[in-house]
């Protein structure tokens, strides 16, 4: 009996061994050349790609890692982030300013990164707001928004946030066509009453600064996309433009009816020198600029008042129309700067222009007419030729850098890779589902790096568990460096992913700031140490000045507030330690908590509303002694004859 | 007999599968060059105060305490976020034990008892000397990461632990380090 057990195990045995054999070999068979292995990056090693992804209708921008899809963190940018006090913290509220008010949401569309002599630079990346037309920057050293600027004149802000080859400028161009000036009038008079501005805003080389340089005031279509050109083309910015038949109601049908709308090609260098020798117009303006400060770690918003207009037809030779067929979407420029690929969301193919074309042409005054005084170029004597029947409509194109081009379509679903030159295609493949836009790490640049398309789907049904009626929304990445794509990962994203930007890890992550310099802290209401801690009272305002290290506030005991009161905490991490945030909350604070990096100074509001005596505590996980950082509050009626006091463990905060 | 058949077997399908198991030792050789070590390995940050473990290494008087921290494996806990106040005894602390003392504790089978007396000299918070002199006026002891509390005593403006003097204060971005010439070593 016994031996019969021992034999039945011993083929029991091998029996498993020969299984797990089995198994192995075919598990190897597809390690060889898995997806997974491709996009496995081990615990604790790094990512070789940083992903931009917009949140579109979050308002915000995500940092995803390639190959790996894993979130680093969500950047707040146009939307206030409760997580971060961002336009929740008094330092931060200015950040949201607009010429409409304080406005706590946007929709963000295309982040792109700044550049130097047509390569990416890293150093940062500037998005647009969609609806409350505004151009934001994100500082690569400290991931935060440190700019925005509103956009006058200008509606749906979409054909945005482009940069030049020397990050000389940041483009903005108006999806809406408005009345210009801004008017009461009647709505079916648009057509020739309504202007599309082109925003051009300046980039300080030494500091990141922008600067509403100059407006275009186009005829009243609406603008969707814009890349500027590169290598010999730059100087140049491409628009394209839909609703050329400046319908104003029912646009999926008015809006389709001409065979072809245009790209807009703007030599902006002529009209840069245009201005710089005084031309265009000065006229009156009302938008906001916010900047925040590193060193006072608080935001400024400052209303202008002007803005320069430059009417098209004052500077003859600097505008052209291209024709392009149905209502295009993209507008790519290639890394030669020689095709610029104009995508008709409507067309049955892909068109191509050459911009070396586009000069002869302009020197042949090859022209079919003009647009409100613009010219428009012959659209055989632009063309360079076409990709057809490369799917169903096309959005977006980006580029490789061995002579390949990736075209998403929306309606068939699918990336298509085709070869610039010969307008073949080499392969396509399907997305799930309904694809927007795809990135190549550096493709809006001289210098792709071709490694990875990363397409970004508006649509998910089935392809993750359920979360009731509203699903994730999807970012695919593909391997793009064989003949043929390979789909490799699929992950959700925050938002809508509606648009990203990619770069190489090492360029960015050595210029990441660890913390912040107490030293160097120049915040109003900074104490730079425990013993400078103090509770002031002004009439019915309060101050508290608090600072916090593991793991405690000083003070943390607080008396002779009052019902009534309007309290400020202004509130000091005293750490100089990589990685140490500490957090503050209230009871009853109608606001955010606080999540304040080590060196750096946020202030708080409460208004006290019922006597007693209430507590407040560190929201972030600092310490072993995390649970016992927290303090107290009493709450006196108003009038009440209880003195302002503040301890730390009964004594004065810079007892000895 | 019949385990020797069974091993034989198994040493068979084992052979049949070695191809196999070559590719699979090579991924998992991969694996295990990636980053392993804890947050004691994890590199300085320029202008960031250096943590306790960091500042103890640089100074060659506590080349025994380091020692003494690495055989007990407890490097991790000195480098974590803290907040800790380690009492740390110079190597001259550790010659002043019974002759063998310091070799037999750093024997791997004496691991538990190193690490229970290098604990004892931490406390799990922030004592600069300021807080020291406010915990002898109030009265209270402190308690160490042995679970042991240490009597601290203020003798004319000198502070006392366990007995003995603290000679000089390290502040360390994880807590405060204060010298000593004594091995502070529980009762037990």
């Amino acid at each position: 009996m016994k031996t019969l057990f021992k034999s039945v195990l011993a083929l029991l045995a091998l029996a498993v061994v020969s299984v797990g054999c089995v198994d192995n070999s075919s598990k190897k068979g597809a390690l060889g050349n898995s997806a997974a292995e491709k996009v496995y990056v081990a615990p604790g090693e790094h990512d070789e790609f940083y992903a931009f992804v917009s949140g579109g209708f979050s308002g915000q921008l995500a940092v995803y890692g390639l190959p790996s899809g894993r979130l680093f963190k969500v950047i707040p940018v146009f939307s206030v982030d409760a997580e971060k006090a961002y336009g929740f913290n008094e330092e931060t509220k200015p950040m949201l300013n607009t010429s409409h008010g304080f406005i706590p949401w946007d929709d963000s569309h295309h982040p792109d990164i700044s550049q130097t002599n047509g390569e990416l630079d890293g150093r940062y990346v500037f998005i647009n707001g969609n609806n409350t037309p505004r151009i934001a920057k994100i500082d690569l050293t400290t991931f935060e928004t440190t700019e925005i600027i509103e956009v006058p004149n200008s509606a749906g802000n979409h054909s945005s946030s482009f940069v030049t080859e020397n990050t000389e400028y940041v483009v903005a161009g108006t999806r809406f066509s408005v009345p210009y000036p801004q008017r009461d009038m009647p709505i079916n008079e648009y057509k020739g009453n309504f202007k599309g501005a082109l925003s051009f805003i300046s980039v300080d080389p030494a500091d990141g600064g922008m600067d509403l340089k100059f407006q275009i005031m186009m005829p009243g279509f609406d603008y969707d996309l814009s890349h500027p050109g590169r290598g010999d083309s730059h100087g140049w910015f491409f628009f394209t433009t839909y609703n050329t038949e400046e319908a104003h109601s029912l646009l999926e049908v008015n809006a389709s009816q001409n065979d072809k709308d245009f790209i807009a090609a703007i030599n902006w260098k002529k009209i840069e020198e245009y201005v710089n020798n005084g031309g265009g117009t000065k006229a009156p303006a009302n938008y906001a600029h916010n900047v925040y400060d590193e060193h006072t770690h608080t935001a400024t918003s400052t209303m202008k008042k002007e803005v320069l207009i430059v009417n098209p037809t004052d500077v003859p030779g600097a505008i052209y129309f291209m024709p392009t067929p149905k209502s295009p979407h993209g507008c790519d420029v290639d890394p030669s700067g020689e095709y610029i690929v104009g995508s008709g969301k409507l067309a049955a193919e892909l068109t191509i222009h050459s911009f070396s074309k586009m000069l002869k042409a302009i020197e042949d005054k090859n022209f079919d007419g003009d647009a409100y005084g613009i010219p428009i170029l012959n659209y055989e004597a632009t063309l360079a030729g076409s990709v057809k029947q490369p799917g169903l409509g096309p959005l977006h194109t980006e580029f490789d850098g061995k002579g390949n081009a990736y075209t998403t379509f929306f309606i068939s679903s699918e990336v298509v890779k085709w070869k610039l030159g010969t307008w073949e295609v080499i392969d396509r493949k399907p997305t799930y589902y309904s694809v927007g836009h795809l990135m190549i790490p550096g493709g809006n640049s001289r210098k792709p790096f071709g490694k990875y398309v990363l397409a970004m789907n508006k649509i998910t049904k089935d392809r993750y568990l359920p979360t009731g009626p509203e699903v994730t929304q999807s970012a695919q990445l593909y391997d793009i460096t064989g003949e043929k794509m390979e789909l490799l990962l699929d992950f959700p994203t925050i938002g809508e992913p509606h648009y990203a930007a990619g770069i190489p890890a090492d360029i960015v992550a050595k210029n990441s700031k660890k913390f912040f310099k107490l030293e160097d802290n120049k915040h109003e209401h900074a104490v730079k140490s425990e013993a400078e801690a103090k509770v002031v009272r002004d009439g019915n305002e309060v101050h508290i000045y608090l600072t916090m290290i593991r793991s405690h506030f000083a003070p943390d005991n607080i008396e002779g507030v009052q019902v009534g009161d309007k309290v400020y905490f202004h509130v000091t991490n005293l750490e100089q330690d990589y990685d140490v945030p500490h957090g503050v909350s209230m009871i009853g604070a109608q606001t955010s908590e606080l999540l304040i990096m080590p060196g750096q100074t946020e202030t708080f509001m409460w208004y006290p509303k019922q006597v007693g005596v209430w507590p407040f505590y560190c929201t972030d996980f600092c310490s072993a002694l995390h649970q016992e950082m927290q303090g107290y509050v009493r709450v006196s009626p108003k009038g009440s004859n209880v003195p302002i006091s503040f301890t730390l463990d009964d004594d004065a905060v810079d007892s000895e | 007999m019949k385990t020797k058949f069974i091993i034989a077997l198994m040493v068979l399908a084992f052979v049949s599968c070695t191809k196999e198991k070559q590719a699979e030792t090579k991924s998992e050789t991969k694996q295990e060059q990636t980053k392993t070590h804890g947050q004691a390995g994890v590199a300085a940050v320029e202008g960031e105060q250096p943590n306790a473990l960091q500042v103890a290494m640089s100074i060659e008087d506590f080349s025994t305490l380091v020692v003494a921290i690495q055989k007990a494996g407890v490097e991790d806990a000195v480098v974590n976020a803290g907040p800790l106040t380690i009492f740390a005894p110079l190597n001259s602390a550790f010659a002043k034990l019974p002759e063998g003392t310091v070799e037999t504790l750093i024997k791997p089978e004496n691991k538990k008892q190193l690490s229970f007396i290098l604990v004892n000299h931490v406390a799990p918070a922030n004592y600069p000397i300021k807080q020291l002199k406010k915990e002898v006026k109030k009265g209270r002891k402190l308690y160490m990461a042995s679970g042991k509390y240490l009597v601290v005593e203020n003798k004319d403006g000198e502070i006392y632990v366990g007995g003995t003097k603290i000679l000089k204060s390290v502040k360390v971005s994880n807590g405060w380090i204060h010298v000593i010439d004594d091995v502070l070593v529980p009762a037990e």
